[in-house]
């Protein structure tokens, strides 16, 4: 079964980390990924940039600054990129929204991304439904 | 168990929020900074047993305010009760705080004690030296240490900022939306005062750190204000310049001009979220200062290499800059781009008439010289070099100029 792990913390405080105290827990994180990459048993991961440099896309055309607020509705899937900017982003978010016009798309740049490490990583789609 | 590095990582960050509030209830800056510091008394014997709250700014705000009310009741059993207004309005005892803290509140405190920190009546030093004191939480000496003054000096100057304040009338109901616009303006721009108390002061540690203060109050305040095209600028262009911070400097404390430093040392994780917000700030079409500026810091963050650098863009940005806000300084700048466009001649021409508006200004004499020895006018680049190393305001900019008069010394003597 795959699974997603999705973390959460407060960002004014991890983004005032100083640098040795953010490369320390880093390197503290990097001992659990390395025992986990020679279990076979991780994927993808990324580290996101913080909630200030979010934009959301709410409906067609409502382009909101700032994360996804609302607690109404709840986290289903993400996507990852490969674009120009913000507004190419934007634009791939919109194709999806015509496509599935209820969603809401939190666009958040990625600070750090690490590929899938697993030695037989699946080419392609697996279904679990 | 909570480690007390997360501790003091979490009362740094709620400070502003927590002191907003707490000076919301009480009207009297030294009055929330005290019930704050009690609170964070409070904190560093209870959290490490019971854990952090879930919202520690929120326990803060509550602890603080009731230990401040108990000293306000145990003072009233020997003087008259104050008058309510003094406790705050009635009406923020009573009502339930998890339903007075939502974003809004948090916005205007935290705005309305940024503000009151660069009121306009407080020269500059005070504002920064207020607002590291206040919002940031900074002692009085290491404020004293970062301003190069004594610990009594900075006291001394703190404290008549705080009575200014007292009897100016800062206003404290909540603010329209065009004061709010000015207020954010000019916690802008105290905020970039501070970081470039911090980025003037060459590779001196603890000065760097104000640096990284004024970054981390940005943040807060793009937090706050998630739709202000002017705030992501402002916060762009802090990180864009502070990215570059260790490549600044070689190992004998020198500075390193831009297009010799080494970009691997730049702070990539700082570089990319600059530049996401100036990619963010851009979409709204409201162009202003800070954006253009950070976008000029973005165009050296996307260059691999110096000679790679978009000096058309950079120019173009320049002349957008000198558009809104002129000033000799800004064409002084743009001169630069100018020199790498079409040489060093046709910038010349251009600062030329600038000089009785910059004579006592160092970069100009420096800007001059440099322009005169690439066209190999050795005598007179001397004599700029002579002019700008006596107008240098500290060691790190003379040795800058010092290198270039070295230079010319060993052309003189081969």
């Amino acid at each position: 079964m795959l699974y997603t792990l999705l973390c959460y913390n407060k960002e004014d405080v991890v983004w005032s980390w100083s640098r040795e105290e953010d490369d320390a827990v880093m390197a503290r994180l990097s001992i659990v990924h390395e025992k986990l990459v020679k279990e076979g048993k991780l994927g993808p991961s990324l580290r996101l940039l913080p909630t200030t440099a979010a934009a959301t896309l709410r409906g067609p055309d409502l382009v909101i600054d700032g994360p996804f607020a609302e607690t109404k509705e709840q986290l289903l899937g993400f996507y990852v990129i490969d674009v120009e900017n913000l507004d190419a982003a934007l634009d791939v978010a919109r194709q999806l929204s015509a496509a599935n016009p209820t969603s809401v798309y939190e666009v958040r740049p990625i600070a750090l991304y690490v590929p899938d490490a697993r030695p037989n990583a699946p080419t392609q789609m697996l279904k679990m439904y | 168990m909570t480690d007390l590095a997360w501790i003091n990582g979490a009362l740094t960050a709620a400070r502003p929020q927590a002191v907003g509030a707490l000076l919301r209830y009480f009207r009297d800056m030294d009055r929330a900074e005290e019930a704050y510091q009690e609170a964070c008394l409070r904190a560093l014997k209870s959290w490490p047993q019971n854990g952090p709250p879930r919202d520690p700014t929120a326990w803060l705000i509550l602890v603080g305010r009731n230990a401040a009310l108990d000293g306000v009741r145990k003072t009233a059993r020997d003087v008259a009760l104050p008058a309510d207004d003094t406790i705050s309005d009635l009406d923020d005892v009573e009502t339930p705080l998890a339903e007075r803290l939502d974003g809004s509140h948090y916005r205007d405190d935290v705005l309305r004690l940024l503000f009151i920190c660069c009121h306009p009546e407080l020269p500059a030093t005070q504002q920064v030296a207020l607002a590291l004191r206040i919002v940031s939480g900074l002692s009085v000496a290491q404020i004293a240490r970062a301003f190069l003054v004594s610990d009594a000096a900075m006291e001394q100057r703190i404290t008549r900022a705080k009575a200014r304040i007292a009897r100016a009338d800062v206003p404290f109901e909540t603010p329209g939306a065009v004061e709010r616009s000015e207020r954010l303006a000019a916690v802008a721009a105290m905020l970039y005062l501070v970081f470039n108390e911090g980025y003037s002061a060459g590779n001196d540690g603890t000065r760097a750190h104000l640096c990284d203060e004024a970054i981390r109050l940005a943040r807060l305040l793009l937090r706050l204000f998630q739709t202000e095209p002017e705030i992501m600028g402002l916060t762009a262009l802090m990180m864009l310049k502070q990215a570059r911070f260790a490549a600044r400097f070689d190992a004998e404390g020198e500075a390193i001009a831009l297009e010799d430093q080494d970009r691997t040392r730049w702070d990539r994780k700082l570089i990319s979220e600059g530049l996401a917000l100036i990619d963010k700030a851009m979409r709204h079409n409201r162009p202003g200062p800070y954006q253009v500026q950070a976008a000029i810091d973005a165009t050296h963050a996307r260059a691999p290499t110096a000679a790679e650098t978009d000096w058309v863009g950079i120019d173009g940005l320049y002349l957008a800059l000198e558009r809104m806000q002129p000033s000799p300084v800004i064409t002084l700048n743009r001169a630069v781009a100018v020199a790498k466009l079409h040489g060093p001649a046709a910038a010349l021409e251009m600062i030329a008439p600038l000089e009785p508006q910059l004579s006592g200004y160092f970069y100009y004499f420096g800007a001059r010289g440099a322009f005169l020895l690439q066209l190999g006018r050795s005598q007179e680049a001397r004599e700029a070099f002579d002019r700008a190393i006596a107008l240098a305001n500290t060691p790190v900019e003379a040795a800058q100029i010092r290198r270039y008069l070295d230079r010319l010394m060993v052309e003189k003597v081969s």
